[in-house]
């Protein structure tokens, strides 16, 4: 990247060591064998939801793209990294046409999650926990964004009573490294200063995996996971 | 049931300010903590249904206000669809238990039961306290339901398992709420149950001195029944609540069968069953609302009587009739449960007496009809709310009509048609006995008049408003509008919608005139024109005490004797057109 | 003078209460049953109508006598106290013969209708579909081609993935070709066997136009059969409070030609 003030370039050389000599953990995850079809979903019940999805939209258990890859996964460093903070930021969950999107969040415990009712009707949106409390809140349209947050890592399935088609997860995790992998099953782990680091690859039907990787300097480390579809 | 008197003297006067008026043992002070109790919760219920219908109708608008009194149920001042049905359900459970039950029964009956017979109190003054405090002990509980946890229960005043019984697993608005309002019912009953058995005993042993049952008014006979139907039917509800309560804190499963995925999680009961609860519940729920007409039957009967200057064409009749809804209160429970899986043979069995109730109420309406003719009715705010409640017990009355046939129970059953039916009988007709009563026996109560000019406005504005909200409820069940919906979205319910806004505007504007009412109470207790002892001329018992208040043990220290019925009106005496109970003046037979 | 005006009021708002009743409108909104799609409807809508003329004759007529009295008998000067002849003999016995033998009549003749809806069985070549009820969604479930229904595991029941039912086709053969719909696909003029079951507690399905209603009770296995006469969409609404969702617990009775139901069954298998 060029700099037109070479002062910026200096100082940030100076200032961030740790980024100078940051690795990258990459790769892509895939499946092997004939994963369930996915099933359309009838929101009959639910005419504004219906009307913005010319065809139905299907579940999202298992999203493939070309080449056997595996999108929605949860790529993150379980261990070897520090645990870092919740950064300010907040995470956003939109319900939109009576899904949620994205399907799958990741955000760090402690960190705020904002969700949104994006649609004309009314949500409930129940996260059902192990380690953090259960919550079930309904958002009327137009209702200002729940506020919530976790204080403990897990992985947390969430769901509309009101519409029982609508699933999604809550990635807590203990850790500011992750990636989720979307069209093209591709993941990507910056700014990893050297050290031992256990990656984790989390799919919500699939289950999960791990793999060590060590990052001595500035390196590009390319890691893949496969896992083993399921026949039903 | 000797018509000697057993008087000793109950209790001494009261002397500190806390016996006076806080823990009383003087029943008239009781009567009058009821009625207290019962309007805060009238206020407080009216308030809740403001709420309601105008979330109905502009569901996105914030309501001024809610949005600080309610962070949880409605964020920025929006209703949440669970909140809507808490709302409801603390409506039903304040509208039903702490003002049909408390103030036509409980209030006016403890304040006058024991001076129409003559007694200086009931016959167990403590429990009489106990009964009022216990009360109150219950609305607290409830009341305790929006200030815990996520709020009050939703699933409405009839509290149905499986729902009512899981606990947190079915929602928002079912923990610790539900409990609580199981325990503030089971406390209520205890108070019911008390105040029973005081009505009962009281009225069959402590008649003074030629006070024979026959010659007893109308309305003692309708609380003296009114307690019989009580004692049963609290009696169950009971335990019901108890074993509502052990499903949800001690893993019972009286309701709750196997094999349940609440909200995803499975639940760890067998064996119970839904309709048990049903059974239950309606066991009382059917006598309850008996329990809420009959008192204002009796008020009305009693008010009307006077002001006609003549009897009833048979007072006997109305007695018996109300004897008769009494007892046929009891095997009408199922109509309630039509529709709930129970054998449809027994639909048949439950829809025959339910059908029969039909004949005594049409022969009280018919009496009440048939003596107004030729009568000399007096016109004032009193008489008017009688005339008030026959019209709203008919229109209340005919769609029970269609709702006791199961056929069309298919059609009607949840829909507002139902509410419309139950809130015109319970909800006006009632509530009309009541404010007759209200403006008859402020006089005696307080020793003032209430304002003749206000008390007509109130009636006008009041029965106007009441049917334009009810009646209007009718039409919305015969479209197929269903209840306990907190928005209407589908585009089914979507053109109705300006139904119901004519609906909120006349729900705001009856609202608005029963300040009348209160303007009127306040002002009048503290500044009305002071009352002679008797300014309707009536004949019994009460209008012949010393004072107005009556004094602590209601007749100065004498023992009335009676030597007639109180229906000794149009008939020449020294007094005018009428003869007391208690004059020993020679009246008409009767 | 409050008399008068009570009098006049009530008259008025007796007659006004009934215009909604005779001209099925309300401020433009209709307030009428929606038509009938049903075999056994009208038998309903038959008995509906002779309630409602009982019902409006005797409301009116209440409604003006009192009026009438009131306006007759308040605040009269002087004159002597009649009685209305016959006295409360005459009540009586009006209110017993007239009213209850009419009403013990509309009563027992209205039993037929209901008869039709419960005490017939089901035909035996009645379409059989299951109709699951659960905060907040209905859902159907076809046999499929083997004709037999898989069995139901509450605890395997996983809705963001479609498993409504908590099937297993895993290990569980005659789950493997059920058909899991959102509407109730139905073709019409067939009987249709509905048996429903709860999944987590009291519903209840109505259709106005079928003119059914029936709970659905968790722990009991009931069934409504029903056949429906023209084709169209119709709503399915809940009408057991069940929670923060009942208001948009809802469904569609779909009803199709049986070419089309066919073809739609077809479709689903695939």
């Amino acid at each position: 990247m060029r700099t037109s003030n070479p002062c910026i370039a200096v100082a940030t050389m100076v200032l961030c060591p740790a980024l100078m000599f940051a690795g990258t953990v990459s790769g892509k995850v895939t499946y092997t064998g004939t994963p369930v079809k996915q099933k359309p979903i009838s929101m009959a019940k639910e005419p504004s939801c219906e009307k913005q999805h010319p065809t139905p939209v299907n579940t999202e258990t298992v999203v493939t793209g070309a080449n056997n890859t595996l999108e929605n996964v949860v790529v993150y460093i379980s261990a070897g990294g520090d645990d870092a903070n919740a950064p300010a930021q907040a995470v956003t969950f939109t319900q939109k046409g009576c899904q949620y999107i994205p399907h799958v969040i990741a955000l760090h415990t402690g960190q705020e999650l904002h969700v949104v009712n994006g649609d004309q009707t009314s949500h409930n949106i129940h996260p059902m926990p192990k380690a953090n409390p259960e919550w079930n809140k309904s958002q009327p349209p137009g209702a200002p964004p729940i506020v919530q947050k976790f204080d403990n890592a897990e992985f947390i399935s969430v769901k509309c009573q009101i519409h029982p088609w609508m699933h999604g997860w809550f990635a807590v995790l203990k850790t500011n490294h992750y990636s989720i992998t979307g069209d093209g099953g591709a993941f990507t782990l910056p700014n990893l200063p050297p050290g031992k680091y256990t990656i984790t690859a989390w799919h919500e039907d699939y289950g999960t995996q791990t793999q060590d990787v060590t990052i001595t300097g500035t390196e590009t480390k390319s890691v893949d996971f496969s896992f083993k579809a399921k026949a039903y | 049931m000797s018509d000697t008197s057993i008087q000793a003297a109950v209790h001494g006067a009261p002397t500190s300010f806390i016996r006076k008026y806080v823990f009383s043992l003087d029943h008239k002070i009781i009567g009058l903590q009821y009625y207290a109790l019962a309007l805060v919760a009238v206020v407080t219920g009216m308030v809740l249904s403001w709420i309601m219908r105008v979330h109905l109708v502009w569901p996105n608008a914030p309501i001024p206000g809610l949005g600080a009194l309610a962070k949880v149920g409605a964020p920025g001042g929006v209703v949440t669809p669970e909140y809507y049905l808490q709302l409801m359900t603390m409506h039903g459970t304040l509208m039903v238990f702490f003002v049909l039950t408390n103030a036509p029964f409980a209030a006016f009956g403890n304040y006058f039961l024991p001076i129409q017979i003559g007694a200086e109190d009931m016959a167990f003054p403590r429990f009489n306290m106990m009964s009022f405090w216990t009360t109150f002990v219950a609305f607290c509980i409830l009341i305790s339901a929006f200030f815990v946890g996520d709020g009050p229960p939703l699933s409405g005043w009839t509290g149905y398992a499986p729902l009512s019984a899981v606990g947190k697993d079915a929602g928002p608005g079912q923990a610790i709420g539900q409990s609580l309002w199981g325990i503030s019912i089971f406390v209520f009953c205890i108070a019911s149950l008390l105040g029973s058995l005081n009505f009962i005993a009281t009225t069959l042993d402590l008649r003074t001195k030629g006070m024979t049952l026959s010659r007893m008014p109308i309305v003692t006979w309708a609380w003296f029944i009114t307690s019989c139907i009580a004692l049963l039917a609290f009696a169950v509800l009971m335990p019901a609540c108890l074993l509502l309560i052990l499903d949800r804190v001690a893993g019972t499963s009286f309701f709750i069968p196997a094999g349940l995925n609440v909200g995803d999680h499975l639940q760890p009961h067998q064996g119970g069953s839904p309709l048990l609860w049903q059974h239950l519940f309606w066991f009382f729920g059917h006598p309850e609302v008996y329990i809420a007409i009959l008192p204002a039957i009796g008020i009305v009967s009693h008010i009307l009587i006077c002001n006609m200057r003549k009897n009833m064409l048979s007072h006997r009749v109305i007695i018996y009739c109300m004897m008769a809804i009494g007892f046929l209160s009891y095997m009408v429970w199922g109509h309630h449960m039509f529709l709930s899986g129970m054998n449809p043979f027994s639909a048949l069995v439950f829809s025959f007496p339910t059908l029969m109730i039909t004949i005594p109420a049409t022969i009280m309406t018919l009496i009440w009809l048939g003596s107004l003719y030729g009568s000399n009715l007096r016109i004032n705010s009193a008489s008017l709310f009688c005339l008030g409640f026959i019209s709203m017990f008919v229109s209340g009355g005919v769609s029970g009509f269609f709702l006791a046939q199961p056929s069309i129970d298919i059609y009607l059953h949840a829909t507002y048609f139902v509410v419309g039916h139950f809130h015109m009988v319970m909800g006006v007709a009632a509530i009309m006995g009541v404010f007759a009563g209200t403006y008859f026996w402020f006089p005696k109560m307080t020793g003032r008049m209430m304002n003749e000019t206000l008390g007509r406005w109130h009636f006008f504005l009041t029965l106007i408003g009441t049917y334009a909200i009810f009646m209007p409820f009718h039409y919305l069940g015969l479209a197929g509008n269903v209840r306990r919906y907190s928005a209407f979205q589908d585009d089914f319910l979507v053109p109705l919608i300006p139904v119901h806004k004519f609906i909120t505007y006349a729900a705001l504007f009856t609202g608005a005139a029963q300040l009348i009412f209160i303007a009127n109470f306040v002002y009048s207790r503290l500044k009305g024109p002071v009352a002679s002892p008797n300014p309707w001329e009536c004949t019994s018992l009460e209008w012949s005490t010393p004072s107005s208040p009556p004094p602590f043990d209601n007749f100065g220290g004498q023992h009335p004797v009676v030597h007639h019925d109180p229906y000794q009106y149009g008939v020449k005496s020294s007094t005018g057109d009428y003869i007391m109970q208690t004059s020993p003046e020679p009246g008409a037979a009767s | 003078m409050g008399g008068k005006i009570f009098a006049v009021l009530i008259v008025i708002i007796a007659l006004a209460s009934a215009v909604p009743i005779i001209s099925h409108t309300f401020l433009g909104a209709s307030v009428t049953p929606p038509e009938d799609i049903s075999t056994h409807g009208k038998a309903i809508d038959d008995q509906l109508s002779v309630t409602m003329a009982e019902a409006g004759i005797s409301f009116l007529a209440a409604q003006l006598v009192l009026g009438l009295f009131v306006w007759q008998f308040a605040n009269r000067k002087g004159g002597a106290t009649k009685t209305f002849p016959g006295g409360a003999t005459a009540m009586v016995i009006v209110a017993v013969l007239f009213v209850g033998a009419e009403v013990l009549a509309l009563g027992m003749v209205g039993s037929k209708a209901w008869g039709m809806v419960y005490f017939k069985p089901a035909a035996s070549d009645a379409l059989p579909v299951q109709a699951q009820a659960g905060q907040f969604a209905f859902y159907f479930r076809y046999p499929g081609p083997d004709g037999k229904f898989g069995q139901i595991h509450p605890e395997k029941i996983d809705e963001g993935n479609s498993n409504f039912f908590g099937l297993d086709p895993e290990n569980d053969i005659p789950a493997r070709d059920d058909i899991t719909s959102g509407e109730l696909v139905v073709p019409v003029g067939k009987e249709i066997n509905l048996m429903m079951h709860a999944k987590d507690v009291g519903h209840s399905f109505y259709v106005r136009e079928l003119r059914i209603q029936q709970d659905f009770v968790p722990g009991l296995d009931l069934a409504v059969h029903f056949t429906a006469t023209k084709v169209g969409k119709y709503e399915i609404v809940c009408t057991q409070l069940c929670g923060l969702g009942h208001y948009n617990m809802k469904s569609y009775l779909n009803v199709m030609s049986q070419e089309d139901f066919d073809k739609w069954l077809k479709s689903q298998s695939n």
